[in-house]
């Protein structure tokens, strides 16, 4: 389970183009949930990503992974806990190495990496079972160099790659976006599907509203680096995405009558 | 061109073939643009020479000296990863205190090995000559090292390695303390590049502080031509390409300067490496276009 309380992140402190990012931000999400995150741009949702999965280090605040304080250490030693997919398809694998190097190397994430071979007989088998699993013939192709897959099979295998080890946390950062809105559409069912199987705790954060309400069990809104919405539910089931702009629409024009309320 | 002068071609051709693994390390696999071989390549040979010349044991003697070397390499990769020197620079930097150490390691600009024994002069059977035992023995030496670096990246740390190199944010995210890996590999590859230094003194009569100048550009002259006439990403295929890479050139080098109707001289040497290595960049576009003309 993640538990993030009271996180601050501010960028450019001090000058003009300052920029406070994260303002108090507080989220739990228990073992085994799957909450999406939506929010407008510069509403903190790639810093609260950035803060779990430690590529970005928190002003002040705490993160909990299982219990465990995660806030000081770097990407590399929480990789663990974190599993993670980008939203990048090009990010989130080695385009020098084959398929099965890939897989290997997430097979020991977080692992102590020895002198053993890298790509065992026996994991061969079950890298080629689960890649058998997306149905996109990869199977047969476990020697090839990863850069010569299109994006969607790389996302795919990015996901097996997040699912191979135990996690506290799955992030997945738009990892959608990138791709055309019938891969797009393969690559969630391929999320749901593999969450559900290893009933993962996950965040996903997403520009999408209709993705946002589709799937997961729990819907986070964001706004200017605190949540502000937080539906699940009886309450989330009755939504759709008309009611969510209104309500975002209406969560901004009480920010903004705080602020005349302020200045006034 | 005659076998004596073919033999010495490949003699060092084998000595830079050790270079141009070094570089293969740091250039390609992990993008690390490091000049300190420059200054790493004579610290090898200075501390073999001047070891071996004090009475030490030449084998010994060449393990200080693929010690210097990683030292050397790791002082870059510390300048770099804790200090957040930019890569090149930090190499530029070790290259240029690395003048002055090698000096201060022979105590005079050159320590020469004549009647000293060496590495090859102890292995050396009756029934060999030393032209033709001297290039034997480094067949040997560059086989085992290729193997040993085919080895090391196919575990789990090697693999580590190649990624850090190609994806350093994604191996961050799988676990890789990237920091370290481009610590241990450039060590690794001036470690490497120590041995070369270590065995050319051995083989060429003694270290000069000279002997280092260049050293950069012969080894990605190595890696270049290489890959142009064995492009493959694997490590087995890419370790054995810059070999033969090291041996072509070299012996590109010896037909240029002992052809007498080209007329080229010993210093030459530099312009015969540049019009060398802009053949092999040029090659695979020339390869590609032969083969659109004939698709055409």
């Amino acid at each position: 389970m993640l538990d993030a309380r009271d996180l601050h992140v501010t960028f450019n402190a001090g000058t003009p183009i300052e920029t406070r990012a994260l303002r108090g931000m507080t989220l739990a999400i228990p073992s085994g949930q799957f909450v999406t995150v939506i929010g407008s741009n510069g509403a903190g949702k790639s810093t609260l990503l950035n803060a779990v999965s430690g590529d970005l280090v928190v002003d002040s605040g705490r993160i909990e992974l299982d219990g465990v304080d995660v806030t000081r250490q770097p990407v590399w030693e929480r990789a663990d806990r974190v599993a993670r997919v980008f939203q990048d398809p090009m990010a989130g694998t080695c385009e020098d190495l084959t398929i099965e190097e890939n897989l290997a190397l997430a097979d020991t994430r977080g692992g102590r990496r020895g002198f053993g071979r890298a790509v065992k007989a026996a994991r061969r088998d079950e890298y080629r079972a689960h890649l058998a699993t997306l149905g996109l013939g990869l199977e047969n192709r476990l020697e090839d160099r990863i850069g010569l897959l299109s994006g969607g099979q790389r996302q795919a295998v990015s996901l097996l790659m997040a699912s191979l080890r135990p996690s506290r946390i799955l992030l997945l950062d738009e990892h959608t976006a990138a791709l055309d809105p019938r891969t797009a559409d393969f690559v969630l069912q391929l999320t749901v599907r593999i969450v559900a199987e290893h009933q993962l705790t996950t965040m996903m954060v997403t520009h999408s509203m209709r993705q946002a309400l589709d799937v997961g069990e729990r819907t986070v809104m964001l706004h200017q680096g605190q949540v502000v919405l937080d539906v699940s539910g009886e309450q989330r089931k009755g939504l759709d995405v008309p009611d969510l702009l209104a309500m975002f629409e209406r969560v901004r024009g009480e920010q903004l009558s705080d602020d005349s309320l302020l200045l006034g | 061109m005659s076998l004596y002068t073919l033999l010495g071609a490949l003699e060092i051709g084998l000595i830079f073939a050790l270079v141009a693994l070094g570089v293969l390390i740091s250039f390609r696999i992990l993008r690390f643009p490091d000049l300190t071989v420059d200054g790493s390549f004579p610290l090898g040979g200075a501390v073999a020479a001047t070891l071996i010349s004090a009475g030490a044991d030449p084998f010994s003697a060449t393990l200080a000296a693929i010690v210097a070397g990683a030292v050397a390499g790791f002082v870059t990769g510390w300048l770099n990863v804790k200090l957040r020197i930019m890569d090149l620079l930090a190499s530029i930097l070790v290259m240029t205190a690395l003048y002055s150490i090698n000096l201060r390691v022979m105590g005079r600009p050159n320590v020469p090995l004549i009647s000293e024994p060496t590495v090859f002069q102890l292995l050396q059977p009756e029934a060999i000559v030393d032209y033709v035992f001297r290039p034997l023995l480094l067949v040997l030496i560059v086989i085992v090292a290729k193997l040993l670096l085919d080895w090391y990246f196919a575990t789990q740390n090697g693999l580590a390695m190649r990624a850090t190199g190609s994806n350093g944010r994604m191996s961050r995210a799988q676990g890789v303390n990237t920091g370290w890996m481009v610590l241990g590999g450039i060590a690794l590859s001036n470690g490497l590049v120590g041995l070369a230094g270590a065995l050319f003194a051995q083989t060429q009569g003694g270290a000069d502080i000279s002997m280092g100048i260049g050293t950069i550009v012969i080894g990605l002259a190595a890696v270049i031509i290489g890959e142009s006439i064995l492009p493959s990403r694997r490590i087995f295929y890419a370790t054995l390409a810059v070999i033969l890479g090291a041996i072509i050139y070299r012996f590109f080098v010896a037909l240029a300067l002992n052809s007498e109707f080209i007329g080229l001289k010993a210093q030459d040497l530099n312009l015969v490496t540049a019009v060398l290595v802009a053949i092999a960049l040029v090659l695979p576009l020339l390869k590609r276009r032969l083969v659109a003309r004939k698709a055409g």
